[in-house]
């Protein structure tokens, strides 16, 4: 089985502090991490792999220091990484994105499963994962909780929705993107780390995927960011403070006139 | 560029159309409103029911689509993608909005491509830029600690998903006109590379987003063998029980009860908070509640910023005492 698993660096958003008077974000001591839900993808695909043999790659667009990402990747049992960057990739939105992760997993060529985490913590949007398979035109299953077998050229997955799971029969080659309830990540393992920090990882820009060029980055992206701002938060709460019994008294009858007053209880 | 009008994605289930729809019907007249133009709904599946589609025209569609076929019965990537894109080559909608489900989420973006068309994620708020014309989507970003307002200048058209239950479903208007096409799918529409093979529905139907009262546990309640005392203020409020994501990344409860961006959206009539801070992720799934009580130690914690009534004190001193004050008024009434 071959496996591709494309990856993100993102910062720890948990970490995330805001400058109130500018309303940037501030960078400084925020660490980068893989994304969070990353890490079911990969765990996924080394589980597949231990199972079926074959190989995984973990791919990342990014800056140069995205590669922390990819070693951490390999640390967790991926066998090889590649990363994408190029200044022209700077400023891609989801469709541009999708478009760099499908010509690079197309050049990798040999892959049976496209293997991604459900959305990016910072960007939230879940987007890219269907973009891959749409750019590749590949079968999508999102929202993958379960991969019960494969049999016949096809895969057997259980889909979360909204109303339960739905269980599909997805031919493959396809793009799969995983939620939590997949698989508990493993840490790295030592030999992992040593392998990691070791392993060449080759850098493909431009020149080494057939892209057209007016689709890249910023230039290539149909959306364009027009305004940052910082969500207003505004209601006039009657606070009252419980710091002994009688206060607690005091306060959860007010509650509760409060309740009856608007009609909720 | 000739796209004109804006158009919804009207999501069925065995036949029947879903609250969602009526809900995208409400953001979308407003949007038409300003731009000067029509509503269009699109829906795909299996023998909907004629009286369904009639009542899209009657919350505020002004044309409906259906496009039908054995095959569209239930939800798959590439026919519903096929039709989509059969859409828009027929009719060139300048704006197509779409629930943030996970039909919304993922046919959207596969057509988008396609398409070649722009596409934003979970937006809040959409509007129309009165100068130019474009669609302004405003999401949050970097775990809701920002709001980023976004546009497709020069891409049409302009796509968007909106997380259900961020906005009431429209109106009937009843004696409201329009036309309704049923089609049936071309073949070459139809062509799947996967099968539904069986389903699985939730055990307990999970009533959080249908609740008229959530009450939801954080951090504060320290560890999972408190969640009883929770559970029982939920059970006096008949409320559904909601989490953090600190509570369902601890484990202390599974996923679905999730609030907040990375979890659902509630907007219940009374939203609860026990002893969690607020941040922006779980604000940002519960802050268009009507009315927000929290319960938090911290006198700081953001929580009250959104809050109506709060009590800054422990949650083991006030739950009781609230319960049992609950249970009181209860039984006199």
């Amino acid at each position: 089985m071959h496996i591709v698993v494309p990856i993100k660096q993102v910062p720890e958003t948990n970490a995330v502090k805001m400058d109130e008077k500018t309303g940037t974000m501030i960078r400084e001591g925020v660490e980068a991490i893989v994304n969070p839900l990353d890490l079911y993808a990969i765990e996924t695909a080394v589980r597949l792999r231990e199972q079926y043999e074959g190989d995984v790659v973990a791919i990342s667009m990014g800056p140069p220091k995205a590669e922390a990402a990819l070693r951490e990747a390999v640390a967790m049992g991926c066998d090889s990484a590649v990363l994408l960057s190029d200044k022209a990739f700077a400023g891609s939105d989801t469709w541009a994105t999708s478009y760099v992760l499908a010509a690079a997993i197309r050049k990798l060529n040999n892959y049976d499963l496209v293997i991604c985490g459900e959305r990016a913590t910072d960007g939230d949007t879940g987007q890219v994962g269907p973009g891959i398979a749409s750019s590749l035109d590949l079968p999508v299953a999102t929202y993958v909780g379960k991969i019960e077998k494969f049999s016949n050229g096809y895969c057997r997955v259980h889909r979360l929705i909204e109303q339960g799971h739905e269980i599909l029969d997805v031919k493959l080659p396809a793009v799969l993107t995983v939620v939590k309830e997949i698989a508990n990540p493993r840490l790295p393992t030592l030999r992992g780390k040593q392998k990691a920090r070791k392993i060449d990882i080759p850098v493909w820009g431009v020149d080494s995927l057939k892209v057209e060029t007016g689709r890249l980055g910023l230039n290539g992206s149909p959306t364009r960011v027009v305004k940052i701002f910082r969500p207003k938060l505004a209601r006039q709460c009657q606070k009252h403070v419980a710091d002994d019994d009688q206060a607690v008294v005091q306060a959860v009858d007010k509650l509760v006139a409060f309740l009856q007053q608007k009609q909720l209880i | 560029m000739d796209y004109k009008g804006v158009w919804i994605l009207a999501e069925q289930s065995r036949g029947r159309v879903q609250r969602i729809s009526h809900e995208l019907l409400t953001r979308a007249r407003q949007l038409a409103h300003n731009r000067g133009t029509d509503v269009a709904a699109m829906i795909f599946g299996h023998n909907i029911r004629q009286s369904d589609l009639q009542e899209l025209i009657d919350r505020g569609a002004d044309r409906v689509v259906a496009v039908e076929a054995p095959q569209l019965e239930k939800f798959l990537p590439e026919p519903y993608a096929a039709c989509m894109l059969k859409i828009i080559a027929d009719y060139k909608p300048e704006i197509i909005i779409a629930g943030a489900t996970s039909t919304g989420r993922t046919l959207m973006p596969y057509v988008a491509v396609r398409a070649n068309a722009g596409l934003t994620a979970d937006c809040t708020v959409l509007d129309i830029e009165q100068e130019t014309g474009n669609l302004l989507q405003t999401r949050p970003a970097i775990g809701g600690n920002i709001l980023a307002t976004i546009k497709t200048p020069s891409h049409r058209p302009q796509m968007a998903t909106v997380r259900p239950r961020s906005t009431k479903p429209a109106a009937k208007q009843h004696g409201r006109t329009g036309e309704i096409v049923r089609l049936k799918a071309p073949a070459h529409c139809l062509e799947s590379r996967i099968k539904h093979v069986g389903f699985i529905p939730n055990e307990s139907e999970h009533s959080l987003q249908e609740s008229d009262i959530v009450v939801s546990a954080g951090r504060g309640i320290g560890k999972a063998e408190n969640l009883p005392l929770v559970q029982r203020l939920a059970d006096e409020l008949r409320a559904a029980l909601g989490a953090s994501r600190d509570v369902v990344d601890r484990g202390w409860l599974s996923y679905p009860h999730q609030v907040g961006l990375s979890g659902k959206t509630v907007s219940p009539k009374l939203y609860f908070a026990c002893g969690i801070s607020g941040a922006i992720q779980h604000l940002a799934g519960m802050q268009t509640s009507e009315t927000i009580v929290a319960v938090n130690t911290d006198a700081d914690a953001q929580i009250f910023s959104v809050a109506d009534f709060g009590i800054v004190g422990d949650i083991f001193e006030i739950l009781p005492v609230l319960c049992e004050r609950l249970k009181q008024a209860g039984s006199r009434q």
